[in-house]
């Protein structure tokens, strides 16, 4: 540590977010394998305790979180948890994303039934449905949607897909919208329309060429399949484009929060400084990021090697096996937190301005509803 | 640790590296393609995921689309990564098949052929896993050009999917050059010369994930290889004392009395203790992650938990604990 005076540190506090009628929705984002699903389900469970009206949106919540939130059904809507509320009028919903179920709703709520059944049994839409790049993040913005405009809850929380990157959760609804309405599309499936000559005026012969190897590769029944697909989409609703945008309009207004979640290691903290940015160049309402798992001593005031030196001196002494492995314990714990604290800090230096919450390492898994209160009380710090 | 002696994949050749988020897959592909290079012979380490994970770990500039040399084996084995993009693999097939490599150039710049990519999810697949068969089963000269390919995958949740391409492009394309292409990476992942590996910390969520993966795979008729436990830590607490100290009986005045001795504050002994008592907790779940997995009779392999972040060096020490442990 350094002499000189520490600049002051930005901190993040849930508390007042959580418990301010106008925060509306927190969206928790981050790597792959930080904790952001238990977050969500910790935050939702605090925020119903505290009397808020609330629902969590989880993607893919381990078997036994999913059971301490009482997920025994994956059914697409939210079901009320048990156990949790105040008398203050706090309730929690919890849901799991169905995403094939949540497309084929779009296509049934915005088309007739014999028009529908026609765009579900379509194979390009099945494929498009259940792995489509981008189909799982675009389906959770959908629902978030959906839960917003019914006006049920007062606050939604909502866990993001483990994608490849934070970002796509941001991207991937519009590339898919872009996709869907894209000119390209229509481009491929013009030759069914127009057909020949107007169609190479078009296009191009670059691209009519294009169209001609994909057939080939793919096979002409896939293009038929893409082409009816459009064709239904088109009398189907005002464009996807239109709904992505909106959504994502949404996220940006006052009352949405982003979350960032983080661990202590490398990789996870490149994530969160890449969406960190990405969120500020986007100008979306970013509350802060929480740093999960970070190791913390109870005595600090042992350094590591200090606490080291004294274990190799016990060992000397003998009988004192577990001093010793008690000291050892402490001082690994001492580094390993050191290791964290210095990657904690060269984050904050990137973000001054960013608040930034640690919570301490759990010693277990999160297995019912008081392990999630736990978790929460440690997220407020 | 029960390492088979015959490690468990006694003819692959083609090593499919898959683990839950956050199990350090990458780091053990790493190694893998290390130890597999051991005294004299040539492996290739391959990601598909954009990432430019390998590069970081190996502390070297991104990758190009082509193989390079990353490592060099002790006894003198030669590690080549590449990183696999599925615009680039397209490119190719468009080439190897229609000598389109200038054509396709200029259907980039239209944005065409993320276009083709995205309107076949599965195509991307078939392109990358297309790839990775065709560098596991190259020969020169009547030569295998590598004896061993380590494929860091995607994660346990998209790995099925992701190698199953026949499901895949089954419903896009039922003839074609694309359909005899899947059908021929099929053959190759369904077969003995292919051993797909899980990585897992010993913690009950990555634990879970690699039993339902196991089923998953196992149901689509893919060959699971071995479980690679990482970042395993030791035990430092006496065995006697574990119990002690689960039942939070480890005795606050013996750590007292044992802090004086050392020289040090004694009213340190209560926040001590209290570390003991986590570390003795959090060794029972490692405990009982390992009994979980054992339970899973496939060959086991365990590394342990290195301070991090990992660099090269740490790479070595992998492969060599990987080596002595059998494999090769």
């Amino acid at each position: 540590m350094s002499a000189q005076a520490p600049a002051p540190l930005m901190t993040l506090d849930v508390d007042p977010l959580l418990l301010d009628p106008r925060t509306r929705i927190v969206i928790c984002c981050g790597a792959g394998g930080v904790g952001k699903t238990t977050t969500s389900a910790a935050l939702a469970v605090r925020a119903a305790d505290a009397g808020r009206t609330v629902v969590v949106l989880t993607i893919d919540p381990a078997r036994r979180l999913a059971q301490a939130l009482g997920l025994t059904t994956l059914d697409n809507v939210p079901r009320v948890v048990e156990g949790v509320g105040s008398e203050a009028g706090g309730r929690l919903w919890a849901m799991q994303l169905d995403m094939k179920r949540t497309f084929d709703e779009i296509v049934e709520a915005h088309s007739t039934p014999e028009r529908s059944a026609q765009i579900l049994s379509n194979p390009f839409y099945q494929s498009l449905s259940s792995s489509f790049a981008g189909t799982q993040e675009y389906m959770a913005m959908e629902k978030l949607g959906q839960l917003r405009v019914t006006g049920e809850w007062d606050l939604i929380i909502v866990d993001t897909p483990p994608s490849r990157s934070a970002l796509d959760f941001l991207e991937a609804p519009q590339r898919m919208a872009r996709f869907l309405d894209g000119k390209m599309l229509r481009l491929l499936v013009a030759p069914a329309k127009a057909g020949g000559r107007a169609y190479l005026k078009v296009v191009g012969a670059g691209f009519a060429l294009f169209a001609r190897i994909l057939t080939k590769i793919l096979g002409a029944q896939v293009l038929t399949d893409v082409s009816a697909f459009v064709g239904a989409l088109d009398t189907m609703f005002g464009g996807f484009r239109e709904r992505a945008e909106a959504t994502y309009e949404m996220l940006s207004q006052p009352g949405t929060a982003f979350l960032v979640v983080a661990s202590p290691e490398t990789d996870a903290l490149r994530e969160a400084s890449f969406f960190v940015e990405r969120l500020k160049v986007d100008k979306m309402p970013l509350a802060g990021v929480i740093v999960n798992r970070v190791h913390r001593s109870a005595v600090p005031e042992l350094s590591g090697q200090r606490a080291e030196a004294a274990a190799e001196k016990l060992a000397g002494m003998g009988d004192q096996d577990l001093m010793a492995a008690v000291l050892n314990i402490h001082a690994e714990l001492m580094y390993a937190g050191r290791r964290e604290s210095r990657l904690i800090s060269r984050f904050r230096k990137a973000h001054p301005d960013i608040g930034l919450h640690e919570v301490p390492a759990l010693a277990g898994d999160v297995h019912d509803l008081a392990a999630l209160r736990a978790v929460g009380a440690a997220l407020a710090g | 640790m029960p390492a088979t002696p015959a490690s468990g994949w006694p003819q692959a050749r083609l090593h499919i590296v898959t683990g839950k988020g956050g199990t350090g897959k990458t780091t053990v592909a790493a190694a893998l393609a290390i130890a597999l290079a051991y005294g004299g012979r040539r492996t290739l380490l391959v990601e598909v995921e954009g990432r430019q994970g390998i590069a970081q770990l190996f502390d070297s500039p991104p990758l190009p689309y082509k193989e390079t040399r990353v490592a060099v084996a002790p006894g003198g084995g030669d590690v080549l990564a590449l990183a696999v993009d599925g615009e680039a693999a397209l490119l190719d097939y468009l080439d190897m098949f229609y000598n389109l490599r200038r054509a396709g150039r200029a259907l980039r710049k239209m944005g065409a052929i993320d276009f083709a990519t995205a309107i076949a999810p599965g195509l991307r697949d078939v392109l990358l896993t297309g790839k990775v068969k065709e560098a596991t089963t190259r020969t020169v000269g009547g030569k295998r050009v590598y004896d061993a390919v380590v494929l860091d995958a995607p994660p346990t949740g998209r790995i099925t999917k992701f190698l199953n391409v026949t499901a895949e492009v089954s419903g896009l394309a039922k003839v074609g050059p694309i359909k005899a292409q899947s059908d021929g990476v099929m053959a190759v992942l369904r077969s003995s010369q292919t051993a797909v590996h899980l990585v897992t910390l010993l913690e009950e969520m990555p634990v879970q994930e690699t039993i339902d993966a196991i089923v998953d795979l196992t149901a689509s008729g893919f060959p699971v290889g071995a479980v690679f436990v990482n970042a395993a830590r030791p035990l430092l607490l006496p065995e006697a004392d574990r119990s002690r100290a689960m039942a939070g009986r480890l005795g606050v005045a013996r750590i007292a009395a044992g802090l004086e001795l050392a020289g040090l504050d004694s009213t340190l002994a209560k926040g001590l203790t209290a570390e003991a008592v986590a570390h003795a907790q959090r060794f029972a779940v490692q405990d009982e992650s390992r009994d979980r997995i054992s339970e899973l009779e496939h060959p086991t392999y365990e590394l342990p938990l290195l301070a991090g972040p990992i660099d090269r060096a740490d790479l070595f020490e992998l492969a060599d604990i990987l080596h002595d442990a059998g494999v090769q």
